[in-house]
């Protein structure tokens, strides 16, 4: 029953831009913050709580715009190598920020976040300070692309990575390793009794929640062709939060509806009223409040009250 | 000498605002527990309504010296109106959920609390220094400085002892510590904690307020305060060790001198350097300066 609802959501997906073609961007984006919000939400297994992977998001599209400058200019492989570094970067942040628990992991995966958007935002020389870097049309296999139709094909990729990544997360959260996550949440200190190397389980999660938000920043740098600094200020690593528990943390497709939920809404308020953030705040306090599943929670429970 | 003094007198005036920023989010945390994402907003709040009220003195031709009344009674009007309120219906709500929970319905609050401040007073930035050119300059060594500066420092020192006088000497001050060492026997022995809950709250709020309003002769209020407030606060808290006053005031002075040097020595990297120094901080001793180390659970 929900595999038929997803696929059916799916195909909605990949058919609406052919009838609104304004919806094309909308989506795109909406895949993006997804795919960042369901690293957050990897972590949140764990009970981590990160206000701070905006800095992946961002640290991935100006990968792309830096390798962009350097001369490449093959879309796959910059897509790759930016998530790649960005990967390696949760690593190295990762190493030193998983011996951390609760509001000290909150608190200094912001400060990392935002040494670096400080830093991207005041080298001016380097990285176009608070104007940015622009992301330039990539070719694909040495044929050059016009931009609505690399645009296309960015948002058509953009669904097919949703459904891969999607179900290779999915396998991960299900393996013992996943498992091991949601342990750490409820009795770490069991689980070191137990033998699993509580650090790894961390690590392989962190750099799992880093490479998500560096793949949504790569679609979003080449959807939007410019990367800012603000991509990584500490409001878009809460918004991130935000979009994960909305949709709700339960499984892989929650990060998605959170983040379909929003971008479809904001677009439409946007017609009659310029008070967002009011609206977000309120429906993210009354979701906690009364949904603590999140949306997706709502889908599911039905599903049990249906059988 | 002459380079080091205003070095000096830079570093005291901005650790003061920075302490002012900071101090009301570790004392909630402190007796609440709960680490108050919105806190930032508040500041914002203050300085906001300082500069209305300073605006209307101004533009009425009143007294110029009201205008000092007026920081003070914006904070304390600030405090009394959001305080009681968002303590009793959102924060009370979340007192021994998750940190993931707490974090995020103060968020939410932050998000909300911006946008009414946007639709408030609007997008554009206020000015407003009266109270700093009615206290002239003087000049120490042949440098020239504002009194409005020391003005801060010593409201710093007040707030500091103050809060050191109300605590630890104060009924109410021991009424607090018994509730922070343990909830549940100070509320079987008859304390009402929520009073004293919506009480810590509220003077939060009104440090905050009142450090947004005393910035406001000097740097102004503009969108955005809030937010960045919100990061230098966590910053301070977080050196400082969540929850001691005294350690806030030490990490208050620890980011203004990194600052005051980076503003000195490299000027592209003065945004940086707080945040550098909390990272540092935090890698070295996670609880911070002054931080107690918790054991874990088993």
């Amino acid at each position: 029953m929900r595999a038929i609802l997803l696929i059916g959501a799916i195909f909605a997906i990949v058919v609406a831009p052919m009838a609104a073609p304004w919806l094309q961007f909308v989506l795109t984006m909406a895949i993006a913050k997804g795919l960042a919000a369901l690293g957050v939400a990897v972590l949140l297994r764990a009970g981590m709580i990160s206000i701070g992977h905006a800095m992946f998001f961002a640290a991935s599209a100006y990968g792309v715009a830096f390798l962009a400058r350097g001369g490449v200019s093959d879309f796959g492989l910059l897509l790759v190598l930016s998530v790649a570094i960005t990967g390696l970067a949760g690593a190295v942040v990762g190493a030193f920020l998983i011996r951390y628990r609760a509001i000290f992991f909150a608190m200094l995966n912001l400060a990392v976040s935002m040494v670096f958007y400080a830093l991207f935002a005041k080298l001016y020389g380097v990285t176009g300070g608070t104007d940015g870097m622009t992301i330039p049309v990539p070719t694909m296999f040495g044929i050059v692309l016009s931009e609505p139709t690399f645009k296309a094909i960015l948002f058509y990729g953009s669904v097919a990575l949703m459904v891969v990544v999607g179900l290779a997360v999915h396998r991960y959260l299900d393996s013992p390793l996943g498992h091991a996550l949601s342990a750490v949440h409820t009795n770490e200190v069991r689980l070191e009794y137990l033998g699993v190397p509580v650090w790894a389980v961390l690590l392989v999660a962190y750099i799992v929640s880093a490479v998500l938000a560096g793949l949504g920043g790569a679609i979003a740098g080449f959807a939007i062709g410019r990367v800012v600094p603000d991509f990584a200020f500490w409001t878009a690593s809460g918004h991130l939060v935000l979009v994960a528990v909305l949709g709700g943390i339960g499984g892989v497709p929650g990060a998605f509806i959170g983040a379909f939920f929003l971008e479809l809404l904001h677009t439409e308020a946007a017609a009659f009223t310029d008070a967002w953030n009011l609206i977000v705040g309120a429906a993210l306090i009354g979701v906690i409040m009364f949904l603590p599943k999140g949306l997706y929670g709502l889908l599911t429970r039905s599903e049990v009250s249906a059988k | 000498m002459n380079a080091i003094i205003p070095l000096v007198l830079d570093t005291l005036s901005s650790a003061a605002l920075i302490f002012f920023a900071a101090v009301g989010l570790t004392l909630v945390f402190n007796v609440l527990r709960v680490l108050n994402v919105a806190h930032g907003s508040f500041y914002s709040i203050g300085a906001y309504v300082a500069a209305s009220i300073c605006a209307f003195i101004v533009s009425r031709h009143l007294n110029p010296y009201l205008s000092f009344v007026a920081l003070l009674f914006s904070a304390a009007l600030v405090a009394v109106v959001l305080g009681p309120l968002i303590e009793s219906t959102l924060i009370r709500w979340t007192y021994g959920k998750s940190e993931a929970v707490q974090i995020l319905i103060t968020f939410g609050l932050f998000l909300i609390l911006e946008d009414l401040q946007r639709m408030v007073f609007g997008v554009q930035s206020f000015y407003e220094d009266t109270p700093m050119r009615l206290m002239g300059s003087s000049s120490i060594g042949g440098v020239v400085y504002l009194n409005y500066q020391m003005f801060l420092v010593a409201m710093a020192v007040i707030v500091v002892f103050g809060l050191r006088l109300l605590i630890k000497h104060s009924r109410l001050g021991r009424l607090v510590t018994a509730v922070v060492a343990d909830r549940e026997m100070a509320q079987s022995i008859g304390v009402d904690t929520n009073k004293i809950f919506i009480l810590a709250f509220s003077l939060g709020v009104f440090l905050a307020a009142l450090g947004g309003a005393l910035a406001v002769p000097t740097s102004g209020v503009a969108p955005g305060l809030g937010a960045d407030t919100m990061v230098l606060a966590f910053a301070v808290a977080a050196i400082g060790g969540l929850g001691q006053i005294e350690g806030a005031a030490l990490a208050a002075l620890i980011v203004a001198l990194a600052r005051v040097l980076a503003i000195y020595f490299v000027p592209s990297l003065d945004a940086v350097a707080p945040y550098a120094a909390m990272l540092i901080v935090l890698l070295v001793r996670p609880y911070g300066l002054f931080g107690a180390i918790t054991t874990r659970r088993i």
